[in-house]
């Protein structure tokens, strides 16, 4: 029965506090575990993975438990059918490109012809045509981590579970492999969790977000129920970022809705443009001077983060600014007030998507 | 020049102290007043009757302090031709004796005791040794003292002359070795001298016969690169002289 | 790069002038003594001295030891090794002790305590010998025993040292790719720790070419039986000088060799 993951997991960390977390991933679905550094994410990953013991709760992967603690039940980590890409690849640096790639079906007995045969395939697929026989340290960061996806694919895993498969690289690698992660996910049957720093690899990836902040899930949702409906000054922080799809030419990103001006007159084609909560400015009345980007809206929702106020507008795009609570007073603002929005061209960040 | 940092200094003054005081350790210990110390090395086979002599000679010579170096005679006759420090040699052989005459580090040897061999056993004779020929049974371990050393080389002659090709299973580097070896019940039989079998409690002994048995002559002699070439004669005198004849005869040793 | 800023280079990274100076110093230590038993090999005669039956018997059987003690250490050393780095079991530091106490001990202490652990009358000998009429001194086997009892702490803590270093990631992902013990073992924690196994090795085998006071002790000195290549040149030291030298330049030449055309070859990591 493939039902996904469905786990409750309590362990206790090296310092001393405790994580207390709950998850469940549905066969084809992607599901994201935010979080900071130090929120519990590492311990989430071993104790899935079978490296470490859950203290309390249960872990099933499709309908089978593997970590029970109330009926002193424990998979090893080689029976539970977990695929885990790591962080930093983890490829063993001994072994070529292929033996790596194999070593799953090689532990599972499989010959070592046919192992090479299908090591080979997965590595075309990942583009890696003809690099097996090349040593890990031989490998840049975004072929490195290919060779761990295939790797942890071709063992056909229940569950694939990716740390931050994407931390250890630099921007352009990221998009990069973010497009091929997000292909190869589509085609993993099973369920997926993804854990990650990063916002934006949350809500691009995954359909479902998990936020985990200090051993606990703080919000669970998609990536729009986080950005734009937050519940912790964290979320907001980090999901603020207000991110559009559009299409870039000649300095304007044309949304569905509205154009952009946008300081970067060189990118073109599919591009996601990002906007600061606070580089949005909130005006009452149409503003003089130089933003190129000026539209008259309506204030949906607002929120009250402590010394923070979080704005909702409408359209023709929706965006969320965060301004101060003596601007609030100062434009005397209410939901449903008419407010101006500008936001300076230069402060608009795209990116190719 | 090399100028230590600040932080460096209390390190750099700790190391200097402590490579002074090594140096100061190294030349204090030879530098005691040189006529209280007599440097005498003795053969193995010599060490409890000579504890007692030196006991003896430093009741009478109060203020002297007599160190024994004890081995096997060929490694103190090596040790002595290349310089190491002693006064007297008191070897267990004229072969090593002769060796260090030769060799300019030694004059006048003379005769003070002689020596023959036994077979020690373990207290119980586990291995029911009843005379020299049962050395060549293959199921006993038998010990021999190493040929070069003067037990070895005596107890080769002995084995000879009784017409026994002894199983050897260890020639041990000198006679206090062996003698341990039997006493601990790992050898059945070793082939060392009278003497140590009348010192030891731990062994019995079984006699050679007369017409194998080999008499060794022990050659006592002043170096001539000794510090302390009067209390080495001394000390000569001693082992000469009617006290130190009675303490070796009581230790099972023969008259010269 | 220019020979100018090649040779700018060199000079800024090499110590300085008193450092040099004393790692002259160091040098000598290892040289002079060398210099010394090749000043006194008899050239003429060592073809002929070299063919002797005690130096056949002698370097055969040291080798049989060494390679024997290294076998030996290597096959429950390494899962000795293993135990202490990754088991956390009461009174682990202890064993460790324990494990390193041949290092610390004189080999001659060595060699009587396995006298009388081992000998006719030990207390695991003594039972040995009425059940099996075995007696372990005095024999090649306690060459053997007495040459991996000094010789074994090498592997065991140079393996040790080694698995601690070990990144435990490693072992992880083999085990989430299915891999159960035994082949992460074999396929992961080994292989990544061969260099270090390397240079285990051959200080197991090169202390156990060396070793003196725990072989005489405890197997006696026997040529052709338990005469290894040092209790054979102490003996002829005493009797035969040339022979003596032979057999020092023997031993000296296969542990150079050795250590150095493997060094070069093994020891990445050290």
């Amino acid at each position: 029965m493939n039902s996904g993951l469905d786990a409750h997991l309590v362990a206790g960390r090296e310092n001393g506090f405790t994580v207390d977390v709950r998850l469940e991933v549905a066969p084809g679905h992607t599901a994201a575990l935010l979080g900071p550094n130090g929120a519990g994410k590492s311990t989430v990953v071993s104790v899935l993975a079978g490296l470490m013991p859950l203290d309390a709760g249960q872990i099933s992967l499709d309908g089978r438990a593997l970590d029970d603690p109330a009926r002193s039940l424990f998979v090893p980590p080689e029976e539970r059918g977990i695929g885990v890409v790591f962080q930093d690849y983890v490829l063993f640096p001994h072994l070529t490109v292929s033996e790596n790639v194999a070593f799953g079906l090689r532990s599972r007995k499989v010959p070592r012809h046919e192992a090479a045969d299908r090591a080979a395939q997965w590595l075309e697929r990942l583009g890696l045509a003809g690099m097996g026989d090349r040593k890990p340290r031989d490998l840049s960061g975004g072929q490195a981590q290919r060779v761990a996806l295939a790797r942890a694919l071709i063992a056909e895993p229940l569950l694939l579970l990716l740390d931050e498969p994407l931390a250890a690289l630099d921007a352009t690698t990221r998009v990069e492999l973010r497009r091929t992660l997000d292909d190869h996910l589509e085609h993993f049957a099973g369920p997926r969790l993804l854990i990650t720093h990063d916002p934006t690899e949350a809500f691009l990836l995954a359909d479902q977000v998990h936020v985990m902040e200090d051993g606990a899930v703080t919000q669970v949702g998609t990536a729009d129920d986080i950005r734009l409906r937050p519940r912790t000054p964290y979320i907001a922080d980090l999901a603020g970022s207000n991110l559009v799809e559009g299409t870039a030419s000649n300095g304007i990103v044309a949304t569905t809705t509205h154009d952009l001006h946008v300081g970067d007159t060189h990118i073109a084609g599919t591009v996601l443009a990002t906007i600061h909560p606070r580089a949005i400015s909130i005006h009452r009345h149409q503003p003089e001077g130089s933003p190129r980007n000026t539209w008259e809206t309506a204030v949906i929702r607002i929120e009250h983060y402590g010394d923070r106020v979080r704005l909702q507008t409408g359209d023709p795009l929706a965006l969320t600014a965060e301004i101060t609570p003596n601007a609030v007073e100062a434009l005397a603002l209410v939901e449903g007030a008419s407010v101006w929005v500008s936001i300076k061209a230069t402060e608009i960040g795209v990116e190719a998507d | 020049m090399i100028r230590p940092r600040r932080g460096q200094l209390p390190r750099v003054a700790l190391l200097a102290f402590l490579a002074l005081a090594l140096v100061a350790a190294a030349c204090s210990s030879g530098s005691t007043t040189a006529e209280s110390v007599i440097l005498v090395s003795a053969a193995a086979s010599l060490t409890n009757a000579f504890a007692e002599i030196e006991t003896a000679f430093e009741v009478a010579n109060p203020g002297v302090d007599v160190v024994l170096n004890l081995g096997g005679s060929s490694v103190l006759r090596e040790q002595i031709l290349e310089g190491a420090p002693a006064d007297v040699f008191a070897s267990a052989d004229v072969t090593n004796m002769n060796l260090v005459v030769s060799g300019g580090v030694a004059d006048s040897p003379q005769v003070f005791a002689t020596n023959q061999l036994q077979i020690a056993v373990p207290l119980g004779n586990p291995g029911d040794v009843t005379g020299i020929a049962d050395l060549a049974d293959e199921q006993l371990l038998v010990g021999l003292c190493a040929s070069g050393v003067p037990c070895g080389d005596l107890a080769g002659e002995a084995l000879k002359r009784a017409g026994v090709a002894a199983a050897v299973d260890t020639h041990e580097p000198n006679v206090k070795a062996l003698l341990t070896k039997v006493e601990s019940g790992d050898l059945d039989a070793g082939v060392v001298y009278v003497t140590d079998v009348a010192g030891s409690e731990a062994v019995t002994g079984i006699d050679i016969p007369a017409s194998a048995n080999v008499t060794a002559g022990y050659p006592i002699a002043a170096t001539t690169g000794g510090d302390n070439p009067d209390g080495a004669a001394a000390f000569v005198a001693f082992v000469l002289s009617a006290d130190g004849q009675a303490i070796l005869a009581r230790h099972g040793f023969g008259t010269p | 790069m220019t020979d100018r800023a090649a040779e700018v280079r060199r000079k800024a990274s090499r110590p300085p002038a008193l450092v040099m100076v004393l790692a002259l110093a160091g040098l000598a230590v290892f040289v002079v003594p060398l210099l010394g038993l090749l000043a006194r090999t008899p050239w003429q005669d060592l073809p002929q001295l070299l063919t002797e039956d005690v130096v056949a018997d002698a370097l055969r059987l040291s080798l049989i030891a060494s390679l024997g003690a290294t076998a030996i250490s290597t096959v429950i050393g390494v899962p000795l090794a293993l135990v202490l780095a990754r088991v956390d079991f009461p009174g682990r530091p202890i064993v460790r002790g324990l494990v390193l106490l041949p290092l610390v001990i004189p080999p001659v202490v060595g060699g009587a305590a396995l006298l009388f652990a081992l000998g006719r009358r030990g207390v695991i000998g003594a039972p040995l010998y009425e059940a099996t009429g075995l007696v372990l001194p005095f024999s090649t086997w306690g060459v053997i025993i007495a040459t991996t009892f000094v010789a074994m702490p090498f592997l065991v803590i140079t393996v040790e040292g080694a698995l601690r270093n070990l990144d435990p990631r490693f072992e992880g992902a083999a085990a989430s790719l299915g891999a159960g013990r035994w082949t992460v073992l074999r396929r992961v924690t080994l292989p990544m720790i061969a260099p270090s196994l390397a240079a285990g090795l051959l200080l197991t085998w090169a202390r156990a070419l060396g070793e003196f006071g725990a072989t005489i002790t405890f197997a006696g000195n026997l040529q052709g039986r338990t005469q290894t290549l040092p209790l054979a040149v102490f003996v002829a030291l005493e009797s035969d000088r040339d022979t003596a030298v032979a057999l020092s330049l023997i031993m000296v030449a296969i542990s150079l060799t050795v250590l150095v055309v493997l060094r070069e070859r093994w020891w990445r990591s050290g």
